[in-house]
Order: structure tokens, then C-alpha cells, then sequence
């Protein structure tokens, strides 16, 4: 039971993550939203209900069947031109596989919180990246973050990017289980007024049903229109890399807070040796980067904040004086390696001739200290000047395997 | 009450779809739309009605429909008329239009979700009794002994066709207590009709499950949809009834004509046996038992005398 104190007014308080998301999401006055518990998402949905039942939040809300229900209940109501929230997890994200894909070509901006945990099997409630690593193919927008107050900006920041009138695509932001969800935070809750004058009301521009204006939604397509409705699509995504940034500077102007855009770097300019993170070993990865910097080696960090879009050229940019560049992954390609050191690997082939070493760790919530950390620097820094060649996969703080 | 010739002139779902002569659910649908009228918004999952009336870029509607997934007619239905519902136009009607397979089988638990929350919708389910969109597959409301294509005939136990009876979703459905459970058949119009009229004038969740015989799953002429209708109803196989905030009443008495009149002159029952033949005669039997039982268990009651609330 949340007692009252838990609600009422913004300001700076100490709260979980899933209290910052589901703060973000009231602030954000959505219309309707549709949710299924899952841990550790619940306290999102629950702590929006008692939004509800305080008078705080004046929504709909649907407490559905199933995940599959609750995303396609949400699609369903912004294809009728309403702003909608939904979150989830791990199976239940697995689950929305197959709304996911409606969504993005029917231009509709849907923000969704993604408590990142494992999938079974076996059966885990711990972090892992492997729910939302499997949709980077669906056209949604792809966020993660690092802590709780990011958890909360990304949502109102989301809606934003979202909604632009150029991109119109929905948004899954993920944060860590347990580490973000369920970790209580000193958290800047912003104020209702804050967030009106930052997230102006939804506007629906072509896409919703209206007996006034009658139209299909969803129709069936010959081979003739699908190819043109997939590069459109597309193009929305390559055009989000930009609007994300521009909104990351705008929210900075508004409350005094950004985050890079599609990446942050952290003492990276001037680094030989660079490692790539997402989620929240990057707070543990900047101790290691200033400890290995006291030692004297030039090692820096870029935290990955956007997967989808992913920020090929700029990354590329960040990172074209390295001599090396670690990747770590929370999620595992099976046979390949982690869904980001893929990316990463791609994205350098056109520039640099630097190796880029995988690493994998903290797999099914397993904590990912600051030796693992040494070692990623280690491995990468092992490989600096050998080329391409010496590009692999490391299994990190895996028993019986040496990395 | 409108009658058959009161209906509009004009048709919300138009001519120029793509569905076969004789299309039960074409029919179910034409029907629905001019009762229903222009204050509506359609869900369709994919299914034949998709396909021959909204195959971009052709539409058969005039009003805005949706399509999102096969499974998702219940809950895009609530979510269109929860959205609807903040944007200040709860008058407007929401009604999913779900086959068979889309409703027994894969939609059921969105289905069943919506009924338990009571979401303001209209649910049609059109059953043609298989999967006829993707080549007549057998469905949880194919009736027993039907031949089908995953019901395929042949020389053992497993090739006299579908070995289970009919799913009862109706009844399914009342056990949710919605304001509105009711069965049709193209073959009684008057019937169907009304059940429309009330099923359009009610809050809260309300559910109609017509029979819309399908001429090329069921191997008929095409021209014996309404009769095939008729007789389905009249053999005592497919039950009139209405459930109308907790009264059930039973809407036709049939005359309980042969089932094999019915049969006959259908190809996906011309291998049956007579012991086949006995076993859906002993169904009948054994359904109007129980369907009689509900109706008096939850047929109207007697007025009892107010009795005060306690305080």
C-alpha cells in the first residue's frame, strides 16, 4: 500500500523509478491508457491508478486481459485521436509482438515505458535488454536510461518526439529492472504547468476515425502500395535522429536538464580507448573511466541513450580518433554476439579501421561490478592498433569462461 | 420498430465489395449497417469482410472503420469508444464485426475481457461455422461431422470430419452477465431486426451472434443462403434467444423439422453416417433440454412485492 505522501506534489522527492515514469505519464496528460501488471512494472499501473482515484489524473483507464490487449486497446485509441500511455516487461512486451508492428505505419505516436527484464527461460524478474533487443525491427523508437530521473524526462521528452508532426512513431523507453524500477531516487517531479508549457496538447494530424470525416485504418494492401507505405516508415525513422536532439535542447532550455540526444560521452574527446553502455552499468562504467583516468590511460565512455533510431553517423563522429572501441550488450544474439556490438560494428565499417570488441554481461541480472568494467577496458585496450582483426565476443563474469 | 420496409434506402456498407454470391456475412453486415446508421465506427479483424470490403484501395464502408489484428476485435473496440468517450462523442456507436474463428477461437480472451468490463460495444460475430477467408479450416463453432479442409474425409476415425460439436459462445457470453446476449439467423429478418434495434439502444456491453451461412465453405448453392438459415434455426440446431439484463428468453419455438433435409443439400455433410446423423439428432435434443432449463431458470419472474432496503 502507497500511502498518500507517495502522491500529490511535484518538486525534488525521493522516488522509485517506476514513480518517476508513472509521474511522467500523469504530467503528460494522456486520454487513455491500457495496462496488464508485470514485475516489475506494476508499480507504474498501480501508482496511475491511485493518480486516478485521487483526482490527480482524469484518463481512461483500461485494466485489460493481457499485454496484447493493452497495446492494442492503446493503438486503437490514438488511431481514434487520442494521446495514450501503456508499459510493460519482459514477457508482456514479448507478447505485444505483434501490435508492435501496427503501430509505426499507421502514424501513431503511442509512449510506452519498458521495465527491461528478463525472458524466459529460464524464468528471471532481473535485468536484461533481451524483451526489447528482439523489436528494434518493428519501427518503434527505442530509448534507454540510466537512472530514475531520465526514466521520467524520457516519457514527457518522448511524447514530444513523438508527436512531430515529421516523424510520428510510437516510442518504447526502457529502463533496468530493479536497478532504475524499484530503486528509490532523488527525483525532480515536475510540476503540471512545467509540463504543459514544454507538451502542448495532442493533435492528431491525418490518422484517426471520425464519423464526420470517414476513413480506413489498417486496410488491407496489394504488393502494389505495401513497398512505398515500408519506405516511408523508414524515412521517419532516419528523420527522428535529428528531432530527438532538437527536443533533448529544448527540454534543457525548459528545465534545466539534457542528455545529449542520441548519446551522451563522458571523457571520451580526447580517449584512445572507448566503450560503448547502455542502461545503468553506465553509472559504474564513469567510476571506472575516472579511475582508469587517474591511473593515467586514456579511456572515455559514449552511453548509448537511442538504439532506434540509431545514430550512425554521429556515433561514427564520436568516435573516429579511437584506437579501439569495447561494446557491452545486456541482451545476447545467439551465435553472433550482443545486439548493439552488432550495430556498432556496422555502423564503423564505412570509417574506421579500429577493432570493436563485444562484451556480454550482466545477463539474467547479474550485477555487473566495477573489475567487469576493467576487464571490458582491458580486452578493448588489448586489441587497440591490431585493426578489424581483432574485432570478437567476451563473456564477461561467466563461470567456467574466461573472457 | 422499423420493419424490412422501413429500412434506408441507403446503404452504409455499398455495393461493389468483393464477397462471393450468396454471402452470408456480406448480408449480416449490409443489414447491421443500415439499422446501426451513420453515427458508427466499424472494427473488422482480418477476415472475409476485411478483404472484400476494404482491400486498399476500395472501401466498402461510409463510415470510418478500423483493422488492427485478428484477435484485437474486442479490445479495439473499447479502446475506439474509450477515446471516443474523451473526445466528448460517447453518442456515437462502436460495433466489431468478427467472424466465427476470430471470436470462439483466437479473440476469445479479448473478448471475454471487454464482456467482464462492460465496454460500451456492439459485438457482431458472423458465424459461416469455419475459417472461410483462409480456405475453410474447421473452428471451435464448426459443427460436428462437417467436413472441412483440416477436417478432410477418408477411409479411418479421423476422416468423417469434425469430430466435436458446435462451441456455444452465446451462452459463453451470458455467463459474463452483459446487458445484451441474443442469437440471430439471416432466415427470420423481422427477428434479427429487432435484436439489432436493441442491441443498438443499450449502454454496456452487448453481443449478437448471427448465423451467415457461407455457400462456398458449406458446399451449397449459393442461392439457399436464407433457406439454409431458415432451416438451421427450424431443425432445432441453431437456438433463437435473447438475453436481455438477465432474462433469457427463448425467441422462437422451431417446428423441429428432419436435420436431414438440412444436411443434404449440403456438401460438407453428404459423408455422413447414419450413426453421424443419430448423434446430432440426440444433440438437438439434448441442447433444447438445456436451453429450455435456462430459459425457466432465468426467464422473467413474477413481480415480487418491494421489499424495503435495509439502511
Amino acid at each position: 500500500m502507497i500511502e498518500a505522501k507517495a502522491r500529490g506534489a511535484g518538486g525534488r522527492r525521493m522516488v522509485t523509478g517506476d514513480f518517476a515514469a508513472a509521474w511522467g505519464a500523469k504530467v503528460s496528460r494522456p486520454q487513455v491508457i491500457a495496462a496488464y501488471p508485470i514485475t516489475p512494472q506494476t508499480m507504474i499501473i498501480e501508482h496511475l491508478s491511485e493518480f486516478l482515484a485521487s483526482g490527480e489524473l482524469d484518463a481512461e483507464m483500461m485494466r485489460v486481459e493481457s499485454e496484447h490487449s493493452a497495446l492494442s486497446a492503446v493503438i486503437a485509441a490514438e488511431a481514434t485521436g487520442v494521446r495514450t500511455y501503456t508499459a510493460t516487461s519482459s514477457q508482456g512486451l514479448a507478447l505485444m509482438h505483434e501490435p508492435l508492428f501496427i503501430a509505426p505505419p499507421m502514424h501513431l505516436p503511442i509512449v510506452m515505458s519498458i521495465v527491461n527484464r528478463t525472458v524466459a527461460a529460464p524464468l528471471g524478474i532481473w535485468v536484461e535488454h533481451n524483451d526489447t533487443m528482439p523489436q528494434r525491427d518493428t519501427g518503434w523508437m527505442q530509448a534507454y536510461v540510466e537512472d530514475a530521473q531520465e526514466a521520467l524526462d524520457m516519457v514527457l521528452q518522448g511524447y514530444r518526439i513523438a508527436e512531430h508532426p515529421e516523424i510520428e512513431l510510437p516510442i518504447m523507453i526502457g529502463m533496468d529492472a530493479f536497478l532504475v524500477s524499484h530503486t528509490i531516487e532523488s527525483v525532480d517531479l515536475p510540476d503540471q504547468e512545467a509540463a504543459d508549457r514544454f507538451l502542448p496538447p495532442f493533435k492528431p494530424l491525418h490518422a484517426y476515425l471520425d464519423p464526420d470525416r470517414p476513413l480506413v485504418l489498417g486496410a488491407a494492401s496489394p504488393p502494389e502500395y505495401i513497398q512505398e507505405i515500408r519506405w516511408e516508415t523508414d524515412a521517419r525513422m532516419r528523420r527522428a535522429s535529428e528531432v530527438l536532439e532538437d527536443v533533448d535542447k529544448e527540454f534543457g532550455k525548459a528545465f534545466g536538464r539534457s542528455y545529449g540526444g542520441a548519446f551522451e560521452t563522458y571523457r571520451l574527446e580526447d580517449a584512445d580507448v572507448g566503450l560503448v553502455t547502455l542502461g545503468t552499468v553506465t553509472s559504474t562504467a564513469r567510476d571506472v573511466v575516472d579511475r582508469l583516468r587517474a591511473a593515467g590511460e586514456k579511456v572515455g565512455l559514449l552511453k548509448l541513450r537511442f538504439f532506434r533510431p540509431f545514430p550512425e553517423r554521429a556515433l561514427r563522429e564520436a568516435t573516429s580518433h579511437l584506437k579501439a572501441l569495447g561494446v557491452y550488450d545486456r541482451a545476447v544474439s545467439y551465435g553472433v554476439g550482443g545486439p548493439t556490438y552488432i550495430e556498432v560494428r556496422n555502423a564503423l565499417y564505412e570509417s574506421a579501421d579500429i577493432p570493436v570488441v563485444g562484451f556480454l554481461a550482466g545477463l539474467g541480472g547479474r550485477d555487473v561490478k566495477p573489475e567487469d568494467v576493467e576487464v571490458m577496458f582491458k580486452k578493448t585496450g588489448e586489441a587497440a592498433g591490431k585493426g578489424r582483426g581483432a574485432s570478437g565476443v567476451h563473456w564477461i563474469g561467466t563461470r567456467g569462461v574466461s573472457p | 420498430m422499423t420493419t424490412i420496409k422501413e429500412l434506408p434506402e441507403e446503404d452504409l456498407f455499398t455495393s461493389g465489395h468483393t464477397a462471393c454470391p450468396g454471402c452470408g456475412g456480406a448480408m449480416v453486415v449490409r443489414v447491421a449497417m443500415k439499422v446501426l446508421g451513420p453515427d458508427t465506427v466499424v472494427y473488422m479483424p482480418a477476415s472475409c469482410l476485411l478483404i472484400f470490403s476494404d482491400m486498399y484501395p476500395l472501401n466498402a464502408f461510409k463510415v470510418p472503420s478500423l483493422q488492427v489484428l485478428f484477435e484485437t476485435s474486442a479490445i479495439c473496440a473499447s479502446g475506439i469508444k474509450r477515446a471516443l468517450k474523451r473526445l466528448g462523442k460517447d453518442d456515437v456507436t462502436v460495433v466489431a464485426f468478427a467472424g466465427d474463428g476470430g471470436t470462439a477461437d483466437i479473440g476469445m480472451q479479448a473478448l471475454s475481457g471487454a464482456a467482464e468490463r462492460n465496454e460500451d460495444i456492439l459485438y457482431i460475430c458472423y458465424d459461416n461455422e469455419a475459417y472461410m477467408n483462409t480456405g475453410i479450416q474447421r473452428s471451435g463453432t464448426t459443427p460436428f461431422g462437417a467436413w472441412t479442409t483440416t477436417t478432410p474425409l477418408g477411409p479411418g476415425e479421423e476422416g468423417r470430419g469434425k469430430n466435436e460439436f458446435k462451441k456455444d459462445v452465446p451462452r459463453i457470453l451470458m455467463a459474463h452477465d452483459v446487458p445484451y446476449v441474443a442469437t440471430a439467423s439471416l432466415g427470420f429478418p423481422a427477428d434479427f431486426l429487432r435484436k439489432l434495434e436493441k442491441a443498438k439502444s443499450k449502454k454496456g456491453f452487448r453481443y449478437l451472434h448471427v448465423l451467415a451461412p457461407c455457400p462456398v465453405g458449406w458446399r451449397a448453392d449459393s442461392d439457399k443462403t436464407v433457406d439454409l438459415a431458415k432451416m438451421a434455426v427450424e431443425t432445432g440446431l441453431f437456438t433463437l434467444l435473447e438475453f436481455e439484463d438477465g432474462v433469457l428468453r427463448i425467441s422462437r419455438e422451431p417446428r423441429f423439422t428432419p436435420v436431414r433435409d438440412y444436411l443434404k443439400i449440403q456438401g460438407r455433410f453428404k459423408h455422413l453416417t447414419d450413426g453421424q446423423v443419430a448423434s446430432i439428432e440426440a444433440w438437438i435434443k439434448t441442447k433444447w433440454e438445456r436451453d429450455r432449463a435456462m430459459a425457466k431458470a432465468l426467464g422473467p419472474k413474477p413481480v415480487a412485492p418491494a421489499v424495503p432496503v435495509a439502511k
